[in-house]
């Protein structure tokens, strides 16, 4: 059954797409090339940032759609992160013979399963962490940003007592150790891996949330979260299958994360988190599409600052973040909410 | 006489500190237009709100089919099939005409599921939903988003809809347009609870009137008895100013 769906008319002007925080993705790389010097080493550097980058909007995602539906900001995020990449090293260590095996597919079995185990345990604990220590909370900004600290310290403490408070180190399976060489430039295997997986995954976040039902109830609840009630729906339920979600995305970020740092230890979430708020900021609290620009950004800006101006390196996020926020305030694609 | 669709008995409303409802008592009947008249701030738009859920009723009851809603989650309400139309239009002005029409349409995972011949009969409502369909609804003129509030309203058969406003900052001509919309609607058999403080908009309309003052409901009866009687309409219109001074 098909409805008559009327032509489009050209009494009203087209909404335009801001591409300008777009195009600073490849001003910033352009900006790279004269800097670096080495063609090669900048396509080194770039690749680098492009995967750092879309591994922290992985772990960042969940965190600013969360912001946006409920208006929580997740001062325990990192929790998810930490668990992600400390279940992922029970996995892959229990699958020596995979994951040292010279062939791709046990290799590529042993990642995935760590994932899924990751993701499916990170996404109940979510779960967990809405129904006790969110939803008694909700829309009260001092409290919650309180209590998913405190949630944070107890996860950091739990997760020291099952794995020990000492860096364990998180080794690469076997066939992903290593580089590929495109001409002189050396490109890190597992960097493309995690390239592939970022740009699924964001992907997948655009078609859910520009061509399906859940999406628009997404979008629409962000902005009017009592309208969308008022329609019929049960927003705590969706927000609840959003913060699994989110949960479950960070952890796995925190797999990506983990083996990306080839080591992790209890305190890992919380330096990160700082990282991630800067993100959502930069990208506009509350917009997967600014998170996502301003993740790679970061990424990008990060190894170049690391390569240029080692010292510079240090503070280049917030340098980044400060820089964005002068030029627009409410980030790069602020989500305006009534 | 048979029961009436919706009924609230002495409803009173917190917010915050703030008393704002100091008892209604209201029955709105099958299949007529009520217009809820009264001053800024009389709990007017509390009212609607507070049948609607989303804000509690500290006393009292609200029935719906003489079932009692007071206590029921916003959506709850909503899925009984009462629509709310909000002052503000509630409109998603990110979303273009298409998918604030496709989230009202529950039944519906994609527009073109959506009943067609529901989808036409909005459409000869209001003809601008059919011409800005793929547009944001943000762009959108006032009124044009106000035909699109009420769109998203009956793009589904609901048994009540509840209005705040419709009229307020539209041009005449627009108001013209509503009044026709409205009068079609009624011809459908749809209840609706109107609040408005444009009494030329509302006598044009109204089946019966329910005046609000104070939190209170100083005066039901129809509109046509209202319409009719100027110094009823001044006393009513009279101690609402009154008080307001």
């Amino acid at each position: 059954m098909s409805s008559s769906i009327p032509t489009v008319p050209d009494e009203l002007a087209k909404v335009k797409l801001d591409r300008i925080p777009l195009l600073l993705i490849p001003a910033l790389a352009l900006v790279a090339v004269p800097l670096v010097g080495s063609l090669s080493t900048w396509i080194t550097l770039t690749f680098a940032g492009l995967a750092m980058g879309l591994i922290i909007f992985i772990m960042a995602s969940g965190l600013t759609l969360v912001f946006g539906l409920m208006d929580v900001l997740n001062f325990g995020h990192g929790i998810f992160i930490t668990l992600g990449a400390f279940l992922a090293s029970t996995v892959l260590s229990r699958m020596p013979n995979w994951t040292t095996s010279p062939a791709l597919l046990p290799n590529l079995s042993a990642m995935a399963l760590a994932i899924l185990v990751a993701m499916l345990v990170v996404g109940l604990v979510g779960l967990l962490f809405e129904r006790v220590i969110i939803r008694p909370v909700y829309g009260q900004g001092l409290k919650q940003i309180m209590i998913t600290m405190g949630g944070m310290i107890v996860g950091v403490e739990l997760i020291k007592v099952v794995w020990g408070a000492q860096s364990i180190p998180l080794l690469l399976p076997t066939a992903f150790q290593g580089s590929l060489l495109f001409g002189e430039a050396a490109v890190e295997k597992y960097r493309l891996i995690a390239v592939v997986i970022g740009v699924g995954v964001f992907a997948v976040m655009y078609w859910v949330l520009s061509r399906t039902k859940v999406g628009l109830l997404i979008r629409a609840g962000v902005h009017d979260r009592e309208m969308v009630e008022s329609l019929g729906y049960r927003v705590g339920r969706l927000f609840l299958g959003v913060f699994m979600a989110g949960a479950a995305l960070a952890g796995l970020g925190g797999v990506m994360w983990g083996l990306y740092q080839q080591s992790i230890n209890p305190a890992m979430g919380g330096a990160i988190n700082v990282l991630l708020l800067i993100v959502i900021i930069i990208g506009g609290m509350g917009s997967v599409g600014g998170c996502f620009i301003g993740a790679l950004m970061v990424g990008l800006v990060s190894n170049y600052a690391g390569f240029l101006a080692p010292k510079v390196a240090l503070f280049s996020d917030i340098l980044l973040m400060v820089i964005v926020l002068l030029w627009r305030p409410q980030g790069l694609y602020p989500v305006v909410k009534r | 006489m048979s029961a009436p669709l919706l009924r609230l008995d002495g409803v009173h409303t917190h917010i915050g500190a703030y008393h704002i409802l100091h008892g209604v008592d209201l029955e709105i009947n099958h299949g007529e237009l009520t217009v809820l008249l009264g001053r800024n701030g009389a709990g007017k738009t509390t009212t609607l709100r507070t049948i609607m859920g989303l804000w509690r009723a500290s006393g009292g009851s609200v029935r719906f089919e003489g079932e009692a809603i007071h206590t029921r989650a916003t959506p709850e309400i909503a899925r009984q099939g009462i629509a709310y139309v909000p002052e503000n239009m509630g409109i998603f002005a990110d979303l273009t005409v298409r998918e604030n029409l496709l989230l009202a349409a529950r039944g519906a995972k994609r527009a073109e599921l959506i009943d067609p011949k529901r989808l036409e009969w909005v459409f000869q409502l209001f003809p601008a939903m059919k011409k800005f369909w793929q547009h944001p609804a943000g762009l959108l003129s006032g009124g044009q988003k106000q035909m699109l509030a009420v769109a998203r309203a009956i793009i589904e058969p609901r048994k009540l809809l509840l209005i705040d406003e419709p009229s307020k900052g539209l041009a005449p001509v627009i108001i013209q347009n509503m009044i026709a919309a409205f009068r079609e609607l009624k011809q459908t058999d749809t209840t609706i609870l109107l609040v408005e403080q444009n009494f030329n908009f509302a006598r044009q309309l109204g089946d019966r009137v329910a005046v609000m003052d104070g939190g209170r409901i100083v005066h039901t009866g129809t509109m046509a008895a209202l319409a009719g009687d100027e110094p009823l309409q001044q006393r009513l219109l009279g101690l609402s100013l009154a008080s307001h001074q």
